[in-house]
């Protein structure tokens, strides 16, 4: 055979497998080590049991709430509007940042608009959404929208800029115009940099999604029912459940987003350089 | 004529004597000053356009806005530089939670990024902690803290620290962690001592990383300061709910666009301190933070 | 040489002024023809607007003097049968795409897939690179990456390939076995190729023709007929009098080239 691998890295099976073992027991002994203090703290008098209910009682509740209809529900609530806004989203985001990354003098003009919106922190305009948009589903998406827009644009912008010259050359020189090329070569040499910006805008959206919920005593979503649980002032227990759940909400979020960046990045070979850093 | 030593030819620009850098840099700079204010005139006539032919009472006209805001807070005495009282009432408690919680949640993220960082075995323990309470949501986070602090100022420091905490520390353990291998080896075979090998080598290797992380902690602090707010009797968040509730519309974008300007504000600051610092960073990678 | 052929390739008063800040002639004037299935190197000294001359004669820009005849159809825009071949592989190929994907970009969206398939595989096996279809290109050596793009332009079925001192960023050992690649490569295919290195020995080795600029404005110093035996050989053919005496010829006019003050 005339192909000999010669670049490929040998793979190293023993020490590197073993190492990660050892990171995830690691892991594993923390994560035992906090729960065993936060119990301990907690029946030990330190802080008043009412409002730090022990670990073993919160995890049960954890347990409990995960198997009720109607807390499913709730939570089947915020992740719709989550997806609805972060599709949308990513749709609008790209579409636009593909426009703006491609031409340089709409590129500046918009930055200087950009970067003056984005500061605006996206809850402060949760009235407004109430106002205008309603109660509900409507109201959620549309703050999504605003406030999750910009990171994935801000990425997609940087990556079309980013695109390797000499690689829109060649697509030049073997006869592709300027569509052909943007898409061909453009998008998929940016797309490292759109996953990123739409893993931080997963995050973001789902902050934004339950804050409204929250705030804005919209009619759904884990947000209201955590409003609902610390409002009858007894229930810690409930409280401290719930926000557990929306962590591993969070986490289960970003772990299905990088899954999802895996696949289409597989070709990703080793270290990223990416604005914006991890968030 | 002696050979043009300085022109460049490439498969892309056409080749000129490398210009004076001076006065590009000026030009360039206005160039910026220029596109970045007109982009912004066009943003505030369009508003303007937009609002007036909606006729809605959410959306008021931004010469109106402007105006209440002024009327708001800067029409006050001159000696106070012409800042009202309400700026004493709302702004600046709103600023000193900012501040306090930032700065704690910075400091500790460093402090502790930097000892996760440099330490495989202690990172290990701690990280999937560090990833779960990440994956809180800060809003989700109020009920506890409410429970556990109140609802009065240590509640909104905390939160912000809390929640600024996060994208720091992870920024600083990723910083701190991709430090080139050949710049330690290096200062090993120069016997660099430890702190030198830090405040030398780790530190500047990982301040571009840290910055990224510090800007998106700047926004998060601004986020969660507005959601501590919203169940308060004072701030700009507060504000902007108040006036919400009320149907003054008028006093609600005029608290969007304190919370507006002071978001941007911070941010150019933050920038600017980022570009004194990093300097180096940039001209070696192009600036890819 | 061979039978009296067409000439494929007709410059005539090429010449490129870019009007920027300053004025620069990168070209002076360049008039040679390239007549089909030949092999033709260019070599310089630094800054003699080789790669002016590639943009010009590729149809990636527009001469400001002269033209440029394919096939006797004046050059505008990149002509259908031609193909480039950049120094810069690890830029040029597609890191999204593998190997096979690459190649599969400059074929026609037509094409049948069965027919795809089998012209990559043909261009593969061409270049030694049987079996690599579904790698990354970074998984792949530098001088395996340059057969990917060099199967990538073959694949295109071109009628003339136009190389931009690809060899530059390999090693010596690598650059050896591509040479004769391209030996090879052009025997198979019949192409017609234009070669443009700084390598002096590179140029010799590998020509029929071998064109000696000047440095900017460039103008043609010398057309120098390589006489030598085919098929060329590496050893054999570097310790060839004839070899030696046209290398050191050439070298002795790069450098004379590189002393004048224009």
């Amino acid at each position: 055979m005339t192909s000999a691998t010669a670049a490929a890295p040998p793979r190293r099976r023993t020490p590197g497998s073993s190492a990660r073992r050892w990171t995830i027991i690691r892991g594993a002994i923390g994560l035992l080590a906090f729960f065993v203090i936060a119990e301990l703290i907690s029946r030990s008098g330190i802080v008043n049991e009412f409002y730090f209910p022990p670990t073993s009682l919160v995890l049960v509740r954890v347990g409990e709430l995960l198997v009720t209809p109607d807390f499913l529900l709730q939570v089947f609530a915020t992740l719709q509007a989550w997806a609805v806004g972060l599709s949308i989203c990513i749709i609008v985001a790209v579409t636009l940042g593909v426009i703006l990354g491609s031409s340089r003098p709409v590129y500046s003009g918009s930055r200087a608009i950009i970067e003056f919106l984005r500061p605006i922190p996206s809850v402060a305009l949760i009235p407004v959404a109430m106002l205008v948009l309603g109660n509900d589903l409507e109201m959620k998406v549309g703050l999504v929208i605003f406030s999750a827009a910009w990171p994935i644009l801000f990425n997609t912008i940087y990556g079309m800029h980013d695109v390797d010259p000499i690689a829109k050359l060649t697509a030049r020189s073997f006869g592709r115009g300027r569509l052909a090329t943007l898409l061909q070569v453009s998008l998929p040499s940016a797309a490292p940099f759109i996953f990123t910006g739409i893993r931080i805008s997963g995050s973001v959206a789902l902050i934004v999604v339950v804050s409204a919920e929250f705030f804005a005593g919209a009619s759904d979503g884990l947000g209201r029912w955590l409003l609902e649980a610390g409002s009858t002032g007894n229930r810690a227990d409930l409280v401290y459940a719930g926000t557990i759940i929306a962590g591993l909400l969070g986490l289960a979020i970003n772990g299905l987003l990088v899954l999802v960046e895996r696949r289409f990045l597989s070709w990703q070979p080793a270290l990223r350089n990416t604005p914006g850093g991890a968030a | 004529m002696s050979a043009d030593t300085s022109v460049q030819t490439s498969w892309f620009g056409t080749p000129r004597r490398a210009p004076n850098p001076r006065t590009t840099a000026r030009l360039r700079r206005l160039k910026d000053f220029a596109i970045r204010w007109g982009a912004l005139l066009g943003l505030g006539v369009a508003w303007e356009i937009v609002a007036l032919l909606l006729r809605s009472p959410f959306f008021p006209p931004l010469t109106k806005v402007i105006d209440r805001f002024v009327q708001l807070w800067f029409s006050g005495p001159p000696e106070a530089f012409f800042l009202t009282e309400k700026v004493g009432t709302d702004l600046v408690p709103s600023l000193i939670r900012l501040f306090g919680g930032w700065g704690i949640g910075v400091i500790l993220g460093i402090v502790l990024g930097v000892a996760i960082g440099r330490n495989k075995v202690f990172g290990d323990f701690v990280e999937p902690i560090i990833h779960f309470a990440r994956a809180i949501p800060p809003p989700a986070l109020l009920p506890i803290f409410f429970i556990l602090l109140g609802i009065g100022n240590e509640m909104k420091i905390s939160l912000i620290a809390f929640a600024v905490l996060w994208p720091v520390l992870l920024n600083t353990i990723d910083g701190v962690r991709s430090v080139e291998t050949l710049h330690l080896d290096t200062a090993r075979v120069f016997e660099f001592g430890r702190a030198k090998v830090f405040f030398s080598i780790v530190l500047p290797s990982a301040s571009p990383k840290i910055f990224a992380g510090l800007r998106v902690s700047l926004a998060v602090a601004l986020i969660v300061l507005v959601i501590s707010e919203m169940t308060s009797s004072s701030g700009i968040g507060y504000n902007v709910v108040i006036a919400q509730r009320g149907f003054r519309m008028l006093d609600m974008w005029a608290g969007i666009l304190v919370l507006g300007i002071l978001g941007y504000i911070l941010n150019a600051l933050l920038a600017l301190v980022e570009s004194r610092v990093t300097r180096w960073h940039r001209g070696s990678r192009e600036g890819v933070s | 040489m061979t039978v009296a052929t067409k000439d494929l390739l007709v410059i005539e008063g090429l010449g490129h002024v870019y009007e920027g800040r300053t004025r620069h002639e990168a070209i002076g004037r360049l008039d040679f023809t390239v007549p089909e299935g030949a092999f033709v190197s260019i070599v310089g000294p630094s800054g003699c607007g080789k790669t002016t001359m590639l943009r010009c004669l590729s149809g990636l820009m527009k001469p400001t003097r002269g033209t440029v005849l394919l096939e006797g159809e004046p050059v505008d825009g990149v002509p259908r049968d031609l193909a480039l071949v950049f120094q810069d592989y690890s830029r040029s190929l597609f890191p999204w795409r593998t190997v096979a994907g690459n190649i599969a970009f400059v074929l026609p969206r037509s094409m049948e897939k069965a027919e795809r398939q089998s012209r990559i595989d043909e261009v593969l096996d061409a270049v030694g690179l049987t079996g690599s279809a579904d790698k990354y290109p970074w998984q792949l050596s530098g001088g395996m990456q340059q057969r990917v793009a060099i199967a990538r332009a073959l694949a295109y079925r071109p009628k003339i390939l136009l190389m931009d001192e690809p060899f530059a960023s390999v090693d010596a050992q690598t650059r050896a076995e591509l040479e004769d690649l391209m030996l090879q490569v052009r025997d198979q295919f019949g192409m017609t190729i234009l070669f443009v290195t700084h390598d002096i020995d590179e140029s010799v080795y590998l020509a029929d023709q071998v064109l000696v600029l000047s440095k900017s404005p460039s103008t043609i110093v010398a057309k120098l007929d390589v006489d030598l035996p085919r098929p060329r050989d590496q050893v054999a053919t570097r310790e060839d009098s004839d070899f030696v005496r046209l290398r050191s010829d050439i070298a002795r006019m790069i450098r004379e080239q590189s002393q004048i003050r224009k």
